[in-house]
């Protein structure tokens, strides 16, 4: 496996290098190209400017900040508990999964726990947002390489997902279920059966996508090779979530650290892939999904009874201290470090979010590229623009 | 190892690295530990991090201004006169002596730990770069600088990411208002509003705690 990635490393070099003398050698005039802001391969409003030196791209540039909500600052002033229908908008792909971290931390200054049934529950919640927001993701996938198919799949299963956060939660895209101390709600009745049922077709969904996408030719070739992120520049970077373990790096918050979620409750896999290109980018999102239907399914079957919500005092006030919680989100890792003084709103919240780390990595990945890879290389890098621009 | 004898290790070789420079320490026993070194040896100590601690991946570094808001806490009505409160400033975890700290927080992928860094920063307002020790830094850097307008020396670039070029002040310092929030209030606590049809002052109505 290092072998692999050593040789990857050295043929990666090779051609930067091989690059580089070309543009000495044949001096073309550069040319400046905008992608964006508004542009169907950037899901949503970021401007990537690139200078192009034929048909690669020598410098590259985005240019985030056109979806800037201020929500550091918006926090300041609201109470704890009007923070989370805030937050569950900075990944709105995978809103549930935002509020949690957030609440944990409040939890943690609070010192209580949510009792065993709403983890569990919380847990569920979690790796649905996860399972509608990778989807998405692998249908958008074919888009960026001319393959219209999957799209249509991947929203029409999607759907079944999104239904059943909203008949949990009463929200398709922005539960806003979470509570300091547990839950707003249980479950529904039926709800445990009908998840089951979703999460087969969803496996059936990658199976489909595996066989449609990842085994066709063009994808292999338009991917395998292209945009490698070498191991050590993932780290200097922060990125993290798939980007970071499609570079090899076997590191999971989910199951590296300790939090007062379901995760240690299941056995689960985490994938990685040692080369760090955009097929690999892919591929660990895909056996993420595919796990990510088996953790929900474990969990169900582990499902414990009692209270929903601990006992929590009507009005919160939360103590003076400071907690840094981060979890495994769809897009990486999502932390908030909140700073709180004692009253009912936090003094500061630093939000760290995945994307703001995953794409400040583009300006080194794009360099050296031809154009029509840098599509693929942002679509598999994956980032949600609220992400980005909070 | 454990997580807090791994916490209370990185102290040891941070002292050891960084020596008087750096000044308090904090582990919590199960959740994290803070680290506050001098301003002059926030550059050695993101080395240090790095290379004897071997903190590999980077997470996120930023500003808090400590200062209480001039406009009164969140929950208050900033419409009606303010209450007396305490406006001393009062650092956090591990202390400190300015109004503004610079912290970061970086972790190991292969120990399973982060430590949480934070260092005073000056009357100038400039701190050295960390790009030599994390290059991810670069865009943290310059968010700190424009919303906390804090000069990081040696940064290649500090342009403004969010804001417009020429956009006057800082947003997250403390003293800059939120003027949406200087004018209506937010609903607050309880929602205040009657509901349309009701009158104002029906017992629903009245902001109790309902």
């Amino acid at each position: 496996m290092t072998m692999l990635g050593d040789r990857q490393r050295l043929a990666y070099i090779a051609s930067q290098a091989a690059d580089a003398r070309l543009n000495v050698e044949l001096e073309t005039e550069g040319m400046t190209l905008n992608i964006g802001p508004q542009h169907p391969a950037t899901h949503g409003t970021l401007r990537i400017i690139c200078r192009l030196d034929g048909e690669q791209v020598v410098w590259a540039e985005p240019s985030a900040g056109y979806m800037h909500r201020g929500y550091e600052k918006l926090t300041e002033v609201r109470t704890f508990p009007q923070v989370t229908s805030l937050v569950n908008r900075i990944d709105w792909l995978g809103s549930f999964a935002n509020e949690v971290p957030f609440i944990l931390a409040a939890e943690k200054l609070m010192d209580i726990e949510a009792p065993p049934r709403a983890q569990h529950i919380r847990t569920i919640l979690f790796e649905l947002s996860r399972i509608a927001n990778v989807s998405l993701f692998l249908g958008d996938l074919g888009v960026q390489l001319g393959a219209i198919t999957p799209v249509f799949m991947a929203f029409r299963d999607r759907e079944y997902v999104l239904n059943l956060i909203e008949s949990a939660t009463g929200g398709r895209f922005h539960p806003n279920f979470d509570r300091i101390g547990g839950l707003k709600d249980d479950l529904p009745k039926g709800w445990i059966e009908e998840t089951r049922s979703v999460m087969r077709k969803l496996r059936t969904f990658c199976d489909e996508i595996d066989d449609l996408l990842f085994g066709n030719e063009i994808f292999q070739s338009r991917t395998r090779g292209i945009g490698v992120i070498p191991k050590d520049v993932a780290l200097q970077y922060g990125l993290s979530g798939p980007n970071l373990r499609a570079s090899g790096v076997d590191y999971d918050l989910r199951r590296d650290q300790k939090i007062a979620m379901a995760w240690d409750k299941v056995d689960f896999k985490v994938w990685t892939h040692p080369d760090g290109d955009s097929f690999a980018r892919c591929w660990v999102r895909l056996q993420e999904t595919r796990e990510a239907t088996l953790i929900v399914e474990k969990l169900l079957d582990t499902l414990p009874a009692g209270p929903v919500m601990a006992k929590v005092p009507r009005i919160i006030k939360v103590p003076e201290g400071e907690a840094w919680v981060s979890t495994e989100n769809p897009l990486g890792e999502m932390g908030y470090y909140v700073v709180s003084k004692g009253d009912m709103g936090p003094f500061r919240v630093k939000i760290r979010s995945a994307s703001f780390n995953n794409i400040s990595i583009v300006p080194w990945l794009l360099r050296g590229v031809y154009v029509p890879d840098v599509i693929t290389i942002l679509a598999s890098l994956y980032f949600i623009l609220g992400d980005i621009d909070r | 190892m454990p997580g807090d004898a791994l916490r209370e290790r990185a102290v040891d070789q941070l002292r050891a690295e960084l020596g008087d420079a750096l000044i308090d320490t904090l582990v919590k026993p199960g959740d994290d530990v803070w680290v506050r070194v001098r301003a002059d040896a926030w550059h050695e100590a993101g080395i240090a991090l790095r290379d004897a601690v071997g903190l590999d991946y980077f997470c996120f570094l930023s500003a808090i201004d400590w200062m209480p808001s001039p406009f009164g806490r969140g929950e208050d009505d900033p419409t009606q006169p303010q209450a007396e409160r305490d406006m001393t400033i009062r650092q956090g975890y591990t202390g400190g002596e300015t109004r503004f700290q610079l912290f970061a927080r970086a972790c190991s992928t292969t120990l399973h730990f982060g430590v949480t860094i934070k260092a005073d920063i000056g009357d100038d307002m400039t701190m050295p770069t960390w790009i030599p020790c994390y290059t991810g830094a670069n865009w943290h850097e310059r968010e700190a600088h424009e919303m906390f307008g804090i000069n990081f020396a040696g940064h290649p670039d500090l342009r403004n990411m969010y804001l417009p070029s020429g956009f006057e002040g800082h947003p997250m310092r403390k003293d800059f208002p939120l003027l949406a929030r200087m004018v209506k209030p937010w609903p607050g606590i309880v929602d205040v509003e009657p509901l349309p049809g009701e009158p104002a002052d029906s017992p629903d109505a009245d902001g109790g705690e309902s």
